[in-house]
Order: structure tokens, then C-alpha cells, then sequence
């Protein structure tokens, strides 16, 4: 798996409707590796989210090109373009990310259901009893925790089997041990299944498991 | 679980909102089909009252205009009764233009000792009538025999039973379909038993005699020839017929042709008025609710969801709120309606004939199939501007 970054930048208008914008993300080039963990740090504002949204297939740039094994993600429909982020990409956003009508099983389940595919009923029992859910499988996810929620959106994106995972702060809620136990997940996921992890992160814990680490100021893209 | 399924479990979730939504729809559907019922039903009204009278013409003395309101009589069942020379209708026949001619005899019986109920007696001539005797053989295969009677739908007497009136035994030997107007309180004879029944009533004191004979009727209905115009026939038999008025169902009709465009123009305004209103509420609502749900369905989004895919589960959940307001808000008219009708058709004082069960089904469905539609299209722009959003924008704007 290659995910390419080509000359990618994004840029906002100041004001409405005037022809004055800055650039959110400079232009830059990036490559996400299979088997790896890479991290992205940088003070909030800085434009690491814009870069990992745009890398998801999430958030059009405003020049460049994001290419998924030779895809460019961007010059695909619609349909073909979720179809993509459904079955290759794991996303674990900022904030809360699960649909408080559904059990937290059902919502680890809802991508692969949204399009048919068999259920990864056993992988998702697995990350279940992995980051510490198992008892609150079929507990309705209104009725759950800022830390278990973002754990639920953890294992949505791991349970999938995605060549891609995308983190936008992971452990933002979470105590140190589950902290902890996030990281390593997504370290044996890089590490053991070859899968390509991309974390985006202003905690400092989260450097020690990253293979290759990024840092972002005020738009601008360096390796540390 | 399927899309569907996330729908209504998204439905329920919020029940106020869902209950809000469907008590809107069910607005747009009591004002449709309740609308759409009673305009029929006077439309109906109307078509029967003109079915029933079935003539172009009909003769009757001059002097009956100031006895008794001739559209009160077939609107309302007001009794009256006029007499004039059964002669008239033989006159009426010769006159160019005529194609066919029938003679009524009416007999207002009393509420007192002698009859059974106060009602409009109407004898017809079974060979030569063509207004009531269609109307009656759909109900009897045969001729109504001596002293037999066939009555309106709301003369309460059954089949079988006898009625008195001026305490002659009349035998029920059918009960007509209903025509709602005042038709329906009538009781139809032939004439033999009406020579009979106004001769028992001049017993009693109830004078029906006129200067000219004994052999008497009420009114000829007169059906003009195809090609002939009907003013001019109008006009040969009432320069040929003395003490006779010859008055035209259409312009009797007129007042209630009048009124009737005047409630349909009122109703069709309020339905307007309802669904302009609830339009708008609706456009709003939706537009709301997809903002606060900004975040959820960028998290669709994010895991696969796709525009199309986002759009159905909306108008899913629009469709699905439009289906309980349209089944709740019909079944709530057809509940104040059907039941009632009686009542409406007194208030209205107009022909007022309610659909039968297939058309009203059918108008039932169409108003559901409407308010769905309506409830799906009003979701429709909110749904297009959330799938319009790149799901990163929608995430950060949802947080």
C-alpha cells in the first residue's frame, strides 16, 4: 500500500466572499507507509487535522493530489470515493464519533453493514476485549463515556482491517493506562498486520511508538 | 441492521421531534382529505340532485311558486303540495321539442293520529317516468303495486313494513340508495295508490280539489328533445299552457351550483393557506434538525457513507414522519367526517352525498402518497446542502 501526497495544500478565505485566503496547509509532499506508525505533532491550529482529513479522502484540497496505490482519491465520484474510504481506511476523528442510537457492537459493524460486506463480528469482538469494551458490547452508545466512546470509534476503525488508520487525537480523553493500551494497538497494527498508521497528536507519550515522526507549524510540514 | 433500520431507530431516539414532525404532516393530510371529502361530497350532492330531477323542464302551477320553495322541497325534503289538470301533460307532449314528458303527483302527509311520520308523498306514472323510476328499479325489480311503497334512505321505516298514511296501510317493498337531498325523505307510489292516498286525505279534511277535475297532478318533467333548445321549448309551452309555470332545473339549480363553488373556493383556500403554512414550518424544521445533526451524519460520512446514501436515510426518516402524519391526520378526518355526515349536510343545507368506500379509499391513499411526498421533498434541500459539505468540514463544523 502507498498513499502519496503530491504538492497537497489547502487553503480558506479570511472573509467571505473575498479573494483574500491563507493557507491552512502549505503545499508539501508526504508518503504513508505500510508497517509504520507516523506521528504528527504541532501546536493546535497549525493545520494537522486539515493535513490528515485531506489524506482520508475527507476534506477536497485546494491543490495537489492524494494517491491511494496510484488512485487519486480526489479525481474519483462520490460513491467511489466512500466506497474507498469504507473498505481501505480506518478514521478516528476528534471528539465524539459514534452514533448514539446504535450498541456499541452495532457501531463497530455499521461500515462493513453500509455496504453489504460479511461482518467482522469476530474481529470486532476481539478489539472489543482488546481495548477494554467487551461488557459494554451491547450497551447503547448514548449511555457511554467520553473515554469509552472515543475507545468505540477506536475499534470501529481497527475491527474494518484497513490498510490506512487515521487517529485525529486518540488518547485526547483518555486516562494513562488506556493511553497506553491505544498506542500499543495501533503500534501491532503498523508492527504485526503491515497496516499503515497515521496519528495525529499533541501528547508527547505518543512519540515513543511512532516510526517516524512529523511535526506541523503554521501550515508548514517537517520531519523530526 | 440496514439503512432502514437506522432510520427508524433515529425516529425513535428523538420521539418528541418524530411525534412534532408526523403532527404537522397529519395537518396537511386532515386539511387535504377532509377538504377534498366535503367538496366531493357536495359535488356528489349536486350530481345526484341533477341526476334525480333528470329533466330539462318541469310544469307546475303558477300558483305553487308562492306555496312552497321548489328548491327547498328537492334540497331540504321540505313537504308542499299543488295540484293542477292532469290534462297539462298531454298538452305538454304535443308541443315541438318535447321528447318526453312524465307527470308527479306530491301529498304531504300529516304528523298527527294518521300517519305514521310527516313525509313528501310522491306518485309517478311507472311507464312514462324517467327521473325517479331509474332510481327505484335499481333497488325493485318489479312496479311498485297498489299500495305499495318504496322509500328514501332516510324514512325510517325497513322492508316489509307497513307505514300509515292518512291511515291508509302502505306496505314498504324497497328503500332507495341515497341521493343526499332531500329526496331521500321521500316516499314514491305509483298513482293508483296516490288517487287512493289523496282521496283518504280529503277524508280527513286535507282539501286537495281544483276547479278543472278530479284527475290531478303536481308536475310534469319535461326532457327536450336532443337539437332542440330548451329556451324555446320553455318558451312554446308556456305560451301554451295556462296557470302553468314552466321552470328550468338549471336555474333552480343555480343557487345551490352557486353556493357549492363558494364553499369549494373557501375550502380549497384553507387547504392552501394549511399547506403554505405547514410548507414552511416543515423547510424550517428540517433544516434545523440537519444542522443539530451536523456531527452524525459527518461521522456516516467518515466511515463510508456516501451522499446518496445519506440523502435516502433522510428522506427515509422524512418519508417515514410523512406517512404517520398522512395515515394519522386521514384517519382522523375520515373519524370526524363519516360518522357526521348527517350533521355537516344540515349545517351546509346543501346536497351533500359522501363518496362511496372505494373513491374514498382511493382519496385516502392519494392524500398519504401527497403528505409522504411533501414530507420527503421539504427534507430534500437540507439534505442536499449536508451532502454538499466535504465530511472534514462537516466534522469541525459538528464539533
Amino acid at each position: 500500500m502507498n498513499l502519496n501526497a503530491e504538492g497537497l495544500s489547502k487553503q480558506y478565505p479570511r472573509k467571505t466572499g473575498t479573494a483574500n485566503y491563507f493557507y491552512a496547509v502549505n503545499p508539501l509532499d508526504l508518503a504513508v507507509r505500510s508497517g509504520e506508525v507516523a506521528v504528527l505533532t504541532g501546536r493546535s491550529g497549525s493545520g494537522k487535522t486539515t493535513l490528515l482529513n485531506m489524506l482520508a479522502g475527507l476534506l477536497r484540497p485546494s491543490e495537489g493530489t492524494v494517491r491511494l496505490d496510484g488512485v487519486d482519491l480526489y479525481a474519483l465520484s462520490d460513491n467511489d470515493l466512500s466506497r474507498l474510504r469504507s473498505e481501505k481506511t480506518g478514521v478516528v476523528p476528534q471528539g465524539g464519533s459514534v452514533i448514539d442510537t446504535l450498541t456499541v457492537l452495532e457501531n463497530i459493524l455499521l461500515p462493513a453493514q453500509l455496504y453489504g460486506r460479511a461482518l467482522p463480528v469476530d474481529a470486532a469482538q476481539q478489539w472489543l476485549e482488546r481495548l477494554g469494551l467487551a461488557p459494554l458490547r451491547d450497551v447503547r452508545a448514548a449511555g457511554l463515556s467520553g473515554g469509552e466512546r472515543r475507545r468505540v470509534a477506536i475499534a470501529r476503525a481497527l475491527a474494518q482491517d484497513p490498510v490506512l488508520i487515521f487517529a485525529d487525537e486518540p488518547t485526547g480523553d483518555l486516562d494513562d493506562e488506556n493511553t497506553r493500551l491505544v498506542l500499543s494497538a495501533f503500534r501491532a497494527c503498523a508492527h504485526e498486520n503491515g497496516q499503515a498508521v497515521f496519528i495525529v497528536t499533541h501528547e508527547s507519550d505518543a512519540l515513543q511508538y511512532a516510526d517516524r515522526v512529523y511535526r506541523m507549524e503554521s501550515g508548514q510540514l517537517s520531519e523530526a | 441492521m440496514k439503512r432502514f433500520s437506522l432510520s427508524v431507530r433515529s425516529l425513535l431516539r428523538k420521539p418528541g421531534r418524530t411525534a412534532a414532525l408526523a403532527l404537522l404532516t397529519a395537518f396537511l393530510a386532515l386539511a387535504v382529505f377532509g377538504g377534498s371529502v366535503v367538496v366531493l361530497s357536495l359535488r356528489n350532492g349536486l350530481n345526484s340532485l341533477e341526476a334525480r330531477l333528470g329533466a330539462d323542464i318541469i310544469l307546475v302551477p303558477s300558483e305553487a311558486q308562492s306555496k312552497v320553495s321548489f328548491q327547498n322541497m328537492f334540497l331540504q325534503g321540505t313537504t308542499g303540495a299543488f295540484y293542477m289538470d292532469a290534462s297539462v301533460l298531454d298538452k305538454a307532449l304535443e308541443v315541438n321539442g318535447v321528447e318526453k314528458a312524465a307527470p308527479q303527483t306530491f301529498l304531504a302527509s300529516l304528523k298527527a293520529d294518521c300517519c305514521s311520520v310527516k313525509i313528501q308523498v310522491i306518485g309517478i306514472d311507472p311507464e312514462t317516468d324517467f327521473t325517479v323510476q331509474p332510481w327505484i328499479s335499481r333497488s325493485l325489480a318489479r312496479e311498485l303495486g297498489n299500495m305499495d311503497v318504496a322509500v328514501g334512505c332516510k324514512v325510517e321505516a325497513g322492508v316489509g313494513e307497513i307505514i300509515r298514511i292518512y291511515d291508509q296501510r302502505c306496505k314498504v317493498v324497497a328503500q332507495l340508495e341515497s341521493t343526499g337531498t332531500g329526496l331521500d325523505t321521500a316516499v314514491y307510489c305509483s298513482m293508483d295508490t296516490m288517487n287512493a292516498l289523496l282521496k283518504a286525505a280529503e277524508d280527513k279534511g286535507v282539501s286537495h280539489k281544483i276547479e278543472s277535475g278530479d284527475q290531478v297532478i303536481s308536475a310534469v318533467y319535461v326532457k327536450v328533445r336532443d337539437g332542440y333548445s330548451i329556451d324555446t321549448v320553455n318558451s312554446q309551452l308556456t305560451g301554451r299552457l295556462r296557470k302553468v309555470t314552466a321552470v328550468r332545473t338549471r336555474s333552480m339549480l343555480t343557487g345551490v351550483s352557486d353556493s357549492l363553488a363558494g364553499i369549494s373556493r373557501t375550502v380549497t383556500a384553507l387547504i392552501v393557506a394549511v399547506w403554505a403554512l405547514a410548507l414552511v414550518i416543515l423547510l424550517l424544521a428540517y433544516a434545523l434538525i440537519i444542522r443539530e445533526r451536523n456531527r452524525e451524519f459527518a461521522v456516516l460520512r467518515l466511515i463510508g457513507a456516501s451522499r446518496r446514501m445519506l440523502s435516502g436515510m433522510v428522506l427515509t426518516e422524512s418519508a417515514l414522519c410523512g406517512l404517520l402524519g398522512g395515515l394519522a391526520g386521514t384517519g382522523l378526518a375520515a373519524l370526524a367526517l363519516f360518522p357526521f355526515a348527517q350533521l355537516i349536510e344540515s349545517a351546509l343545507n346543501l346536497p351533500y352525498l359522501m363518496p362511496d368506500a372505494g373513491t374514498a379509499l382511493l382519496l385516502a391513499a392519494g392524500t398519504v402518497l401527497l403528505t409522504v411526498m411533501v414530507a420527503a421533498l421539504s427534507s430534500m434541500a437540507a439534505a442536499c446542502r449536508l451532502s454538499r459539505v466535504d465530511p472534514g468540514t462537516a466534522l469541525r463544523e459538528g464539533t
